[in-house]
């Protein structure tokens, strides 16, 4: 069973179909990655699927559960969480109430551990744990929204452009934890418009244009199709 | 007797009041961006609640301190109940609507507050009790009533808590939080109309006991004690930068303050008997020692909308408050 099944989901914004009916599979212990053009729809779709966007239609299952009538803050309590795209850290709280917010849905007691461990994986932000977000920069903010969203325990975790705004250092460096994050088992779904990269550490991908999914495959297949080198890897024919 | 110390003292029992008040506003204000006019009208259902308990009370034979703590425990959960039930039915269906639909509705919300409790409570002024005998201590020239320092010290452990739990308590995270980025606090876990329902009825709970405070202070209460105190509180809202706690506090305070020591002075300043030239002008009035007073302290209230106007125009952003200008 998929961890994730997206069917036919498509999302308006009033008279405009951004998302034309989508199909996806997200398998359990998969990095998957979606690339695209700038509009193509991408954060739409990860929108929808955390309840974020009103008009959306089709069925999004999780852990085999029907999720599109939950409530957006029901999501995190099951183990699904988001980095929205341009990270959406807390500016004037610290970056020690940042972390504790990714907790606010778990009571257990394994919270501080958890807490050590994500330092130990950004020791940037250990050094930084009483400023606020807001004084951070954007590498050290994506780190934060990061290690906010593994606070949570995340079964799935949907990464919407990561690398964005970064320098060519930090995004191989983002990435990296990506795929350390994917080996230590947790579920990946990772839109990107740094397809290189993106395709490298994930095992499959989807292509998206203009709301509709025009190709999906393996990683390494995506990686060597000619019109995904000539659209994403600016190879190719002119 | 020293004026400036009496009416320093005055002015921070006002102040630490006002302050009180001035939280509600701007909690309010910080987590949906929302002018809560309606939010001096709790603080009179607060005072008229309060009122009809300690006058039924009065004669109970029970302490005087017994009957104020019973007429505020019942004003409390009232008003909490008011400040939810507005959140939930007139503020939460608009929340995405244009800004200025809740923040008419606040004004229709107050006036719906104002009539329903003249319904109940008369158009009458109405008299607390004196059943807290008054007891008077003399400071360096000055007095201080045991009511006075009973106020003092009751708003100052009410902001001391709520600072403790908008700023250590995972209520108070989450509340920061949601004000900062709602979207992203729901996709963390918090359930944000949860949240902001909490932050009205804390608000309310605050007004509730600043209603009790202001109704035992003055000896009165009426069903439009509200309007004018609300507009004030506001006022020191956004003097100390609306939307920012620490703010509010400081900003209630110095209202408070500048208000007391306005309705001080401001007759002798505007007695015009003071100007050498203008007395020989004005002759007769002025002579043995006469005066001719402008303005009386009955223009106390125009200092609050004095200061409001000077920092909308000098420092829109408030003292403490950073962020400037209109979010669309
Ligand atoms: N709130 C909105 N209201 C109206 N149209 C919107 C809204 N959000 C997105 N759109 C439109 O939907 C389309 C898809 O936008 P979306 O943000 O999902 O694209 P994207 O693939 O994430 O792009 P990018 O790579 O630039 O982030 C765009 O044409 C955009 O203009
Ligand atoms: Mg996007």
């Amino acid at each position: 069973m998929s961890l994730l099944e997206v069917r036919a989901l498509e999302v308006h914004y009033g008279g405009i179909r951004a998302v034309k009916g989508i199909d996806l599979d997200v398998e359990p212990g998969e990095l998957v990655c979606l690339i695209g053009a700038n509009g193509a729809g991408k954060s739409s779709m990860l929108r929808a699927i955390c309840g974020l966007v009103h008009g959306v239609r089709g069925s999004v299952r999780y852990a085999g559960e029907e999720i599109s009538g939950l409530a957006v803050h029901e999501r995190p309590r099951r183990g699904l969480v988001m980095v929205p795209e341009g990270r959406g850290i807390f500016p004037q709280l610290t970056v020690a109430e940042n972390l504790a917010i990714g907790a606010y849905a778990r009571r257990d007691p394994d919270v501080r551990d958890d807490l050590e461990r994500t330092y130990r994986l950004f020791a940037r932000l250990a050094e930084r744990r009483t400023q606020t977000g807001g004084t951070l920069s954007g590498g050290e903010q994506q780190m934060l929204a990061i290690g906010r969203a593994l606070m949570s325990r995340p079964r799935l975790l949907l990464l919407d452009e990561p690398s964005m705004g970064l320098a060519p250092l930090m995004v191989a460096k983002i990435l990296a934890t990506v795929r350390e994050i994917a080996r230590q088992g947790v579920t990946i779904l990772l839109v990107e418009q740094n397809a290189k990269l993106a395709l490298e550490i994930a095992s499959r991908g989807y292509v998206m244009e203009s709301g509709a999914i025009t190709l999906a495959a393996d990683a390494a297949s995506l990686l060597a199709d000619p019109r995904v080198r000539e659209a994403y890897l600016g190879e190719g024919a002119a | 007797m020293d004026i400036f110390l009496q009416q320093v003292i005055n002015g921070l029992t006002l102040g630490a009041v006002y302050a009180v008040v001035a939280l509600g506003y701007t909690m309010v204000y910080g987590i949906i961006q929302l002018i809560n006019f309606a939010h001096g009208e709790v603080v009179m259902i607060g005072a008229m609640v309060a009122l009809t308990v300690i006058n039924a009370l009065a004669k109970s034979g029970l302490s005087p301190v017994t009957v104020v703590l019973a007429g505020t425990g019942c004003a409390i959960p009232v008003c909490m109940l008011v400040g939810y039930a507005m959140e939930r039915l007139a503020y939460r269906p608009l929340r995405r609507a244009p800004r200025l639909a809740p923040l008419i509705t606040a004004i229709g919300v107050s006036i719906i507050l104002q009539h329903l409790a003249l319904l109940v409570w008369s158009r009458n002024v109405l008299a607390f009790p004196q059943i807290v005998d008054l007891r008077v201590f003399h400071v360096a020239g000055a007095r201080i009533s045991n009511v006075q320092l009973a106020i003092i010290v009751v708003c100052v452990a009410m902001m001391a808590g709520l600072a403790v739990l908008v700023y250590r308590t995972r209520l108070g995270a989450a509340m920061r939080a949601t004000a900062q980025n709602p979207q992203v606090a729901g996709l963390m876990g918090i359930d944000i109309d949860r949240v902001i329902a909490a932050t009205f009825a804390i608000g309310a709970a605050l007004a509730a006991v600043a209603g009790v405070m202001v109704g035992t202070y003055y000896g009165v209460a009426q069903y439009t004690m509200g309007s004018i105190l609300g507009l004030k509180a506001f006022s020191a809202a956004v003097l100390g930068g609306i939307g920012n706690v620490p703010g509010a506090m400081l900003g209630g305070v110095l209202m408070g303050v500048v208000e007391a020591l306005g309705a001080g002075y401001i007759g002798s300043f505007t007695d015009l008997c003071r100007y050498g030239w203008l007395a020989r002008l004005i002759g007769e009035r002025c002579a043995d020692g006469g005066h001719f007073v402008l303005f009386g302290s009955n223009y106390q209230d125009v200092f609050a909308f004095a200061v409001l106007i000077l920092v909308l125009v000098l420092r829109p952003s408030g003292l403490l408050g950073e962020r400037v200008g209109e979010r669309a």
